[in-house]
């Protein structure tokens, strides 16, 4: 080894080999320094200063953010830098809630983990004062600022992975904290539910929201026929929860866990999968055929369809109309198994189990609502799935793996590999080559697509058509592609989006982990399942071609647009509120709102306001016109932007509210 | 060499030629500490009273200036306890709190008379002599105002009075006759050091952003000033905006930067609006903007309001604010120079060490060395407030002992109610909250940046708050460990959630709740957080409570083990007493209680029940004879 190009770590020369942080070379010398702000694919933040070292002629240093140079000695472990651990999470720790006992993260806190590791046993400083209210205001997430460490890691993620943004730190001192833009609620921001948040967070500061107990009770309900369907993540996942590695596929334990749980049929959500790749793929091929609306997009993952319909409302043509497959298995399960099974629709209760935080969300939208009741009536976690196992005291590992339910059971390889990035591609592939060429192919694996790489642009050539496609996990890597699109510097023809890095497989509904290789270890499983199946192209599952026969009709035809397809619309990004700038009255007629939001305001929507204002008090209208400053109305680049009744009015001049006011106050009167 | 674009003499000319015909000119100081005290009414009844005795008036300089009388604003003229100041050139006479029922007498027997107004004249509270002249009063006489020479003197709204004094001659020197190797190099020789806080060497930070190869560079003037009770920064840009203007292009001419900020702090809206114009000024006149003097060079000045808090003083916060980032700081490596403003090489200065530069260019390192001490060479400007009797602004060379600042510039230490306290002196806090105190032993230590840091304080930006035997110092280090702890920007744990639970543990001594462990905790805790914290706010944030420690133990001890404060500010610690040798019995205590804890015969000295006091101090306020304590 040569000394002239390593650290000297607590006496053993490490080598460099291009590690941007010392905390990475001292990992390579089998020492795990305790952090929390540190993640490999986030960028270095240097708030908790666990990772302290001692560098000889530097004295004490984060190795997080200190740049290996060779000859430097380094220790990690003398009784300074213990005692300042020790004392940095006590002093976390006064200032979080300790109710471990009942904490849901409690199995897999890592101030907990730390805490014991580093010897914590008693804390000198005095606990915070004063109970912080949760959010509990979306299906997805909640949030508990009193357990938040204010890492910043959720801030990071959701900022420099999804480019959303949704979070961020507010105040100072003492008082800072987490929280969505003006102390709102989750639901009221730019969140679209990924949960990235909730699986970098090291305590249970953000969890994913639980639907554990409304499930049991539908299974201890006699009059409900509970049926589920696993998503093809949840197998190479669940069995992290009791001790198997990652990867490790699980389905028929998993299928014998959920009999003995009381789930009277269970299926699987790759079958949808297979249902979605025909929908989709001819749905690709027609657009492709007629040269319109490309490239188009995947609309698997509910958050980046929520995601699109909050900033790239002009390429919502472009999403696919494909339901995701779980809201396709949603749909088709409410409509067929109330007669295959012989109960009353209202009877039969559907439940998924999701890699993901956002299909919680996805399940409760309206869309896929029929005749009163979700498609989808629960949606619980890899990790929820796991707890209800423990609550029944099912011994997992040793359970005889069973097989799942037919028909809606029975999936090929391409309905598995859905569950990581790349997949949904590869099983479109696989259809449209036969498809294109109209030949049967044996070779069945696009490997070229298959990766971990953020974006991957791949040109493939299926009998004489040349396809380009764009596969991208990271919503700021999909904003990218979507820039590029309006910029008209790319052609692609199709682009899959996974918000969550790695795709389904790294869901924030799987078990948490902090092991760097769990995303390619689960990847990895999905491909040995394809590989296991007789089938792996989803024009060869049988069942779903019966389905075609029996339910759905020709593919894309107008059965199977009513049960798989949707339609999206524009998300307003900013909650519409206003508020009342008059005094509070009764009703009246006709109401005012005036944009004052930041480019409206510079355009003098602020005189504006108190024109009108003055207007009102002046022809003493205050009894008939309510006067209010609201915000964004989404057209910036058209404001002042003031909304008269149902009257969007831009470019607004006072003038111009003269004459529509004095309109609408004629047909009050009138 | 390359023609100059702009002419700096004719622009000199212009404006002396404009105002020949003044013989007289009335500066009101506008310094923020005088205009709290009225000063602007002043300025107005001079106006009037002048224009009432028919002397023609001049109160803006404009093309056309007729008048012989000048009257003027300035900024801080520096001696803001005895404010409103108004000063009377050529004769120099300096009145002293001037209200506008004085004016009557300045016009009547000074402008008209030429005879000084001798109630309105300074007068030494210890001596009781009166200083006609400015240059005579004790509390100039030993100051040395290098960097503020012209504030408090020239109006800071007129471009063409600066240039009249030289003012952007060394900037034109700085384009059209130094390569940037020679600035650097010039600076360096000089010894400049950071007067933000650090004391880094100016001409070592200009060297290493000069050395960084990059197509863009930044320079920042750092105006952001937010220790309490310091305004050097504020009274210079207030009173001599251009002169920090100037040392900001020599700054961006020296690393090679065509892009400056000038960051500063939002609340400081009368310095804001000064600096907006100086630089709108000196864009009109073509000293700013493209071909800085015809040198090829451009120089494109922003003003940026700050976001309001301390922490954006640190300079990578800053920039993440400049940046419309939340105002955090960043580890530090990479350095500013190196990846600063937009991931471009910057130089990040402060307001007086930019203010010191065209000083150092126009007269020469050498030249710049006679004023101070060796390793901390010219002056440096003090905020001068607490327990004494001047309070003000000051600057001084380095190696000014304390003594001469506290007792003969500022005049001596005060008691509660004003008085000069002989032997008053308990300790100054120096350098705001990441300083700490120095005490009656370090009186005659040379003030420079290196023999104040051995004593465990710093220099930093300048604050001085003298502080008088009454003074509880466990309270002065809670004070500053609150602001700290207000102040962090939450980031690290040691500074958020360490200075909270110091502030935690100072709170309990104060209050009588400390056990025999809260010292002990309480200095780990320090420990921890100074050796741990990310950035210099939080590194620096146990330093109050650190020195305090170190000169005041027993004053610790004192709280913890007798329950005690040695000098009777703790209220929760104090017993309430009525002392029987001064209580009249007079009852107007007992009338007031509002919880009847105090009882009492007619003239026999009254009691009071410490169980049922409340501690509200009513009683003595009521009181005539001081006779009650403790409450």
């Amino acid at each position: 080894m040569n000394n002239g190009t390593c650290v000297h770590v607590d006496g053993r020369d490490i080598q460099i080999e291009g590690e941007r942080n010392l905390l990475e070379l001292i990992r390579k010398a089998n020492i795990d320094l305790p952090t929390f702000c540190y993640h490999s694919n986030l960028s270095i933040y240097g708030a908790c200063r666990l990772c302290i070292v001692e560098i000889e002629g530097m004295g004490v240093v984060t190795s997080c953010t200190t740049v290996p140079k060779p000859g430097m000695t380094v220790r990690t472990n003398t009784a300074q830098l213990r005692s300042m651990r020790k004392m940095y999470l006590e002093l976390l720790l006064a200032n979080h809630h300790q109710g471990c006992a009942t904490c849901v993260k409690s199995d897999a806190c890592r101030l907990r983990e730390l805490a014991i590791r580093m010897g914590v046993t008693e804390v000198r400083f005095k606990p915070a004062q004063g109970e912080k209210p949760l959010d509990t205001s979306n299906p997805a997430l909640v949030r508990d600022p009193n357990k938040c460490i204010l890492c910043g890691d959720c801030v990071r993620a959701c900022h420099e992975i999804q480019g959303v943004g949704a979070i961020d730190f507010a105040y100072r001192g003492a008082a800072t904290t987490v929280a969505p833009a003006f102390g709102k609620d989750l639901s009221k921001v730019d969140c679209v539910y990924c949960g990235l948040c909730a699986s970098v967070c090291p305590t249970g500061a953000i969890t994913p929201r639980p639907q554990i107990d409304p499930v049991w009770n539908a299974l201890s309900d006699n009059r409900k026929t509970v049926v589920v369907q696993i998503a093809p993540a949840v197998r190479v996942a669940l069995g992290e929860m009791f001790g198997l590695e990652a990867g490790v596929v699980t389905t028929g334990k998993i299928v014998a866990a959920l009999k003995m749980l009381g789930f009277g049929k269970i299926y699987d959500t790759s079958f949808a999968a297979d249902l979605t790749v025909l929908e989709e793929a001819n749905e690709f091929l027609a657009r492709k055929t007629k040269g319109e609306r490309l490239p188009q997009f995947t609309s698997c993952c509910p958050a980046w369809v929520k995601y699109a319909e909050q900033y790239c409302s002009d390429l919502l043509p472009n999403v696919s109309s494909c339901r995701s497959p779980q809201q396709m298995f949603g749909s088709l399960a409410k409509a067929t198994l109330p007669e295959t099974l012989g109960v009353a629709r209202e009877d039969l209760v559907v439940v998924s189990i999701m890699p993901c935080t956002a299909k919680k969300f996805e399940a409760q939208r309206p869309e896929f609502r029929a005749g009163g009741a979700p498609d989808v009536d629960f949606v619980l976690t890899t990790q929820e799935l796991g707890k209800m196992i423990r609550q029944a005291g099912i011994q997992f590992n040793d359970l005889t793996p069973e097989s799942l339910d037919l028909p809606l059971g029975f999936k090929t390889g391409a309905g598995v590999i859905f569950g990581a990035t790349g997949g949904v591609s590869e099983a479109v592939l696989r259809y449209a080559h036969e498809k294109l060429t109209g030949v049967r192919v044996d070779h069945v694996d696009f490997s070229e697509v298959r990766g971990m790489q953020g974006t991957r642009v791949k040109q493939i050539k299926l009998g004489d058509v040349e396809l380009r496609l764009a596969i991208v996990h990271g919503l700021r890597n999909a904003k990218a592609v979507v820039e590029q699109i309006r910029a008209g510097t790319c052609d692609y023809d199709f682009v899959e989006v996974m918000a969550c890095p790695g795709g389904c497989i790294a869901g924030a509904g799987q078990p948490v982990s902090f092991e760097p290789e769990a995303k390619q270890l689960r990847a990895q499983g999905l491909y040995d399942c394809d590989k296991t199946l007789q089938l792996h192209k989803s024009q060869e599952n049988p069942y779903v071609a019966k389905c075609y026969e029996t339910t759905l009709g020709a593919i894309g035809g107008h059965r199977a647009h009513e049960l798989l397809h949707t339609g999206y619309k524009s998300r307003k990004r900013v909650a519409d509120e206003g508020f009342s700038v008059l005094e509070p009255g009764t009703a009246k007629a006709v109401e005012i709102s005036v944009c004052v939001g930041t480019s409206c305001y510079l355009r003098g929507s602020q005189q504006l306001l108190q024109k009108i204002v003055n207007h009102v008090k002046e022809h003493d209208l205050e009894e008939t016109v309510d006067v209010r400053a609201t915000f964004c109305f989404e057209a910036c680049d058209k404001g002042p932007s003031v909304r008269i009744g149902e009257v969007l009015l831009h470019h607004c001049t006072f003038e111009m509210v003269r004459s529509e006011l004095e309109s609408q106050l004629a047909r009050v009167v009138a | 060499m390359i023609e100059q674009a702009i002419n700096l003499e004719a622009m000199k000319r212009h404006y002396e030629e404009s105002r020949s015909a003044i013989t007289r000119r009335v500066i009101v100081c506008a310094g923020t500490g005088c205009v709290a005290n009225g000063s602007l009414k002043v300025f107005a009844a001079l106006e009037n009273e002048i224009a009432g005795r028919g002397l023609a008036v001049v109160v803006e300089l404009g093309h056309d200036c007729g008048g012989d009388v000048l009257l003027s604003k300035s900024g801080c003229q520096g001696f803001c306890q005895a404010g409103p100041l108004v000063t009377v050139e050529p004769e120099g006479y300096l009145y002293v709190h001037v209200k506008p029922d004085d004016v009557a007498d300045i016009v009547e027997q000074t402008l008209i008379n030429n005879r000084p107004v001798d109630r309105l004249l300074y007068s030494d509270p210890t001596t009781g002599r009166s200083y006609a002249k400015t240059h005579e009063i004790p509390f100039y006489r030993r100051q040395r105002r290098a960097v503020l020479g012209d504030c408090g003197n020239i109006d800071p709204e007129n471009i063409g009075e600066y240039i009249a004094r030289g003012g952007y001659e060394a900037a034109r020197r700085a384009f059209t006759q130094m390569r940037p190797e020679q600035i650097c190099e010039e600076i360096a020789a000089s010894g400049l050091r950071g007067r933000g806080g650090g004391g880094f060497p100016t001409g070592k930070k200009w060297t290493l952003t000069l050395a960084e190869k990059s197509d863009k560079k930044y320079v920042i003037c750092n105006s952001d000033e937010g220790d309490p009770g310091a305004f050097m920064d504020r009274s210079l840009m207030e009173g001599n905006p251009h002169r920090v203007i100037e040392g900001l292009m020599i700054a961006a001419r020296a690393i090679g930067a065509d892009e400056a900020y000038v960051y500063v702090r939002a609340e400081y809206p009368l310095a804001v609006q000064r600096i907006r114009k100086a630089v709108a000024d000196a864009e009109e006149a073509g000293i700013l903007g493209r071909d800085v003097f015809g040198s090829g060079r451009d120089i494109f000045c922003h003003v940026m309001e700050g976001a309001g808090a301390f922490v954006c003083g640190e300079e990578t916060a800053l920039m993440a604010s400049i940046e419309g980032l939340r105002g955090m700081p960043r580890p530090k490596p990479p350095f500013p120079a190196q990846s600063g403003l937009w991931g471009k090489p910057t130089v990040i200065n402060n307001v007086e060490t930019l203010g010191t530069v065209p000083l150092i260019i126009l007269e020469g390192s050498h030249n710049y060395r006679t004023l101070g001490t060796a390793n901390s060479p010219g002056t440096k400007t003090f905020a001068l407030t607490g327990h004494v009797a001047n309070t003000g602004l000051i600057e001084v060379p380095f190696g000014t002992t304390l003594r001469e600042i506290i007792f003969d510039i500022g005049g001596g230490v005060i008691d509660n109610q004003g008085r000069i306290a002989r032997d008053g002196f308990k300790a100054v806090q120096i350098g705001g909250p990441s300083g700490g105190c120095l005490v009656e032993e370090h009186l005659d230590l040379p003030i420079d940046f290196d023999s104040v840091k051995k004593t465990g304080a710093i220099v930093g930006s300048g604050g001085l708050v003298v502080m008088n035997r009454d003074t509880c110092m466990v309270q002065v280090a809670h004070f500053f460990m609150r602001f700290t702890q207000n102040e962090s920007c939450g980031k690290c744990v040691p500074c958020r959630e360490g200075t909270k639970q110091m502030l935690a543990l100072l709170d309990d001594i104060i209050h009588g709740r400390a056990t025999t462990h809260t010292l002990e905790l309480l200095e780990q805790l320090a420990s921890a957080v100074q050796i741990g914290s990310l950035c210099g706010l939080g590194k620096t944030a146990p330093n109050p409570v650190l020195s305090t420690l170190r000169y005041f133990r027993s004053e610790y001890e004192a709280h913890i083990f007798q329950k005690r404060c040695p000098a009777g500010q703790c209220k929760a610690l104090a017993v309430p007493e009525i002392l029987a040798e001064r209580c009249k019995g007079c009852g107007a205590c007992l009338r007031k209680c509002p919880v009847g804890a105090i009882t009492g015969e007619k003239k026999a000295p009254h009691r009071i029940d410490p169980k049922v006091c409340i501690k509200c101090g009513t009683c003595a306020q009521a009181c005539k004879f001081n006779a009650i304590v403790g409450v």
